[in-house]
């Protein structure tokens, strides 16, 4: 491993293509705990963001006019507004006003950097979500409904046993699209302190004056992890597809 | 036919060629042909560089462009920038001088063409709540301390005293995000803490610490202009500013606490024969 951190450092005596983050032990590690930020935020902000859009999805099908009207709000305050935005009011609007304890000379609040932005860009992404899963809600024949209704089945077992697995494989398409937005996304942390990836190129360019090999090793990255995420969710549209039915 | 074609095909890359090399040949007259100035000043930044309540940028900077621009008679067009910016922004032509706080370190003059003498000195300090009770960097450790994002003592003083650096991308956020206790502090230049401190809403705060690594600052042009005419003749505009006076003048008039280090630098610089 040595031998690689090396040739980077050769690479850059020799062509100035520095590539710092290679052989600097610091830089280093500051950057693996940025890119480690990034796939916890990411991995958190996706499994939050489905889950608001199932109960979104539910809550929209509701019976009370109350319950339809608090979602649509939601979707139209979230969707209607930019992230960045999203994130400065609840970090620092919100987060005034947020419990904190004393952490030994300063307020540590219950809710950090991290935690703000994973409620913002879940909430984001979710209200996004509740709109794909109800487009595949309405694409699951009405008959179909019916007959398990025939069966006796409630509303809320007829969503999670029938309408739920139908629309979901009608939404995945939708679905991958938006969730490859909120793995880019979440590159906006950076402006509420959150040492993700983009944080910590930003302070490693600025010390280094590397700024466009850092460039080309975020792009590289973002396509990696991205691409993981584009493959896993393909794999699992294959995996749950049911002959003749859908796409 | 062929041949006479290939001729002036070959005339008109070399022509093209030449006027390009020509027309890069010097910032100088591109700024006198344009009529106009463009630096990169802070604008968030007080009292160096911000912006007043009409949304124009004023401070001690843009007053220093507007020297240049004056000694040049040309227009002068300001450019806000940003610590993690400005250098791309001189190097790429969006600037043609830089005048932006930035401090003097060996790593940049391998990147833009800084110029001596250096103008204003700063070093690295906290602003901290009184009720704090700071003495020593070592009070520090291991506590969350505001900063602001591409500040190169951020990595100094977390390796030296184990600070957790949280960097925000403007002063603003960063300061208030100390408001909110995030932090316990805000490490940020001495000078700039100095006139914060001087305004009625940081009054139960402090820069109680020693300043740290003293660094002069660089105004920079283009790195290829460096020791040619444009680079000698800013040379001449800071050289000026020093012994007239004018930089301990506009200290004064920004509200600046006063540094030795003009003082030392106007000394040096005195004209022997002046009365």
């Amino acid at each position: 491993m040595d031998a690689v951190y090396e040739w980077f450092r050769w690479l850059y005596d020799q062509h100035g293509i520095n590539l710092v983050i290679f052989y600097e032990p610091y830089e280093r590690e500051r950057f693996v705990s940025g890119l480690m930020t990034t796939i916890y935020l990411s991995l958190a902000c996706l499994f939050f963001s489905f889950i608001i859009g199932v109960v979104g999805a539910w809550l929209q099908g509701s019976r009370l006019r109350f319950t339809r009207q608090i979602v649509q709000g939601y979707i139209q305050f979230f969707r209607n507004t930019p992230p960045l935005i999203q994130l400065y009011f609840f970090y620092f609007a919100l987060g005034v006003y947020t419990p904190s304890y004393d952490a030994g000379g300063w307020r540590e609040p219950i809710i950090g950097s991290f935690g703000w932005a994973v409620i913002s860009l879940s909430f984001f992404a979710g209200a996004f979500n509740v709109e794909i899963f109800r487009a595949g809600i309405e694409a699951v024949p009405s008959a179909t409904i019916e007959a398990a209704e025939s069966l006796g089945y409630s509303r809320l077992k007829t969503y999670i046993h029938v309408v739920l697995p139908l629309a979901f494989r009608v939404s995945l398409p939708a679905l991958n699209n938006n969730l490859v937005n909120l793995v880019k996304t979440t590159t906006l942390a950076y402006a509420i302190a959150v040492p993700e990836m983009m944080y910590t190129a930003n302070q490693i360019w600025s010390d280094n004056v590397n700024v466009p090999e850092m460039m080309v090793v975020l792009f590289l990255v973002y396509i990696v992890l991205v691409g993981l995420l584009v493959w896993g969710m393909h794999r699992w549209e294959r995996a749950i597809r049911i002959p003749g039915y859908g796409a | 036919m062929l041949k006479r074609l290939c001729a002036i095909l070959i005339a008109t890359v070399a022509a093209v060629g030449l006027t390009s090399v020509a027309a890069d040949a010097g910032t100088l007259d591109k700024i006198i042909k344009r009529g106009k100035i463009v630096v990169g000043v802070k604008a968030d930044y007080k009292p160096w560089g911000f912006r007043d309540t009409s949304g124009a940028i004023v401070g001690m900077e843009p007053d220093l462009a507007k020297d240049v621009a004056d000694t040049l008679g040309v227009e002068l067009e300001l450019i806000p920038v940003q610590s993690s910016n400005r250098m791309q922004f001189l190097q790429q032509g969006k600037i043609d001088l830089m005048i932006a706080t930035m401090s003097d370190r060996a790593d940049r003059r391998k990147v833009v063409g800084i110029i001596q003498p250096n103008y204003y000195t700063s070093g690295t300090n906290v602003m901290a709540a009184k009720s704090q009770g700071f003495t020593r960097w070592e009070d520090l450790r291991g506590k969350p301390v505001c900063g602001k994002q591409g500040a190169f003592y951020n990595k100094i003083v977390e390796k030296r005293y184990g600070v957790k650096v949280v960097a925000f991308v403007g002063n603003a956020e960063a300061k208030q995000a100390l408001k909110d206790g995030r932090c316990v502090a805000w490490v940020y230049d001495d000078s700039s803490i100095m006139s914060d401190l001087s305004t009625p809403a940081w009054a139960d705060y402090e820069m109680p610490l020693p300043t740290e690594d003293d660094n002069p600052w660089g105004i920079a042009v283009p790195l290829a202009e460096r020791d040619q005419l444009y680079g000698r003749f800013m040379s001449g505009m800071i050289f000026n500013w020093h012994q007239s006076g004018r930089l301990i003048a506009l200290e004064k008039k920004w509200g600046i606490q006063p540094t030795a280090y003009l003082q030392a630098m106007h000394e040096k610089f005195k004209d022997w024969l002046a009365k």
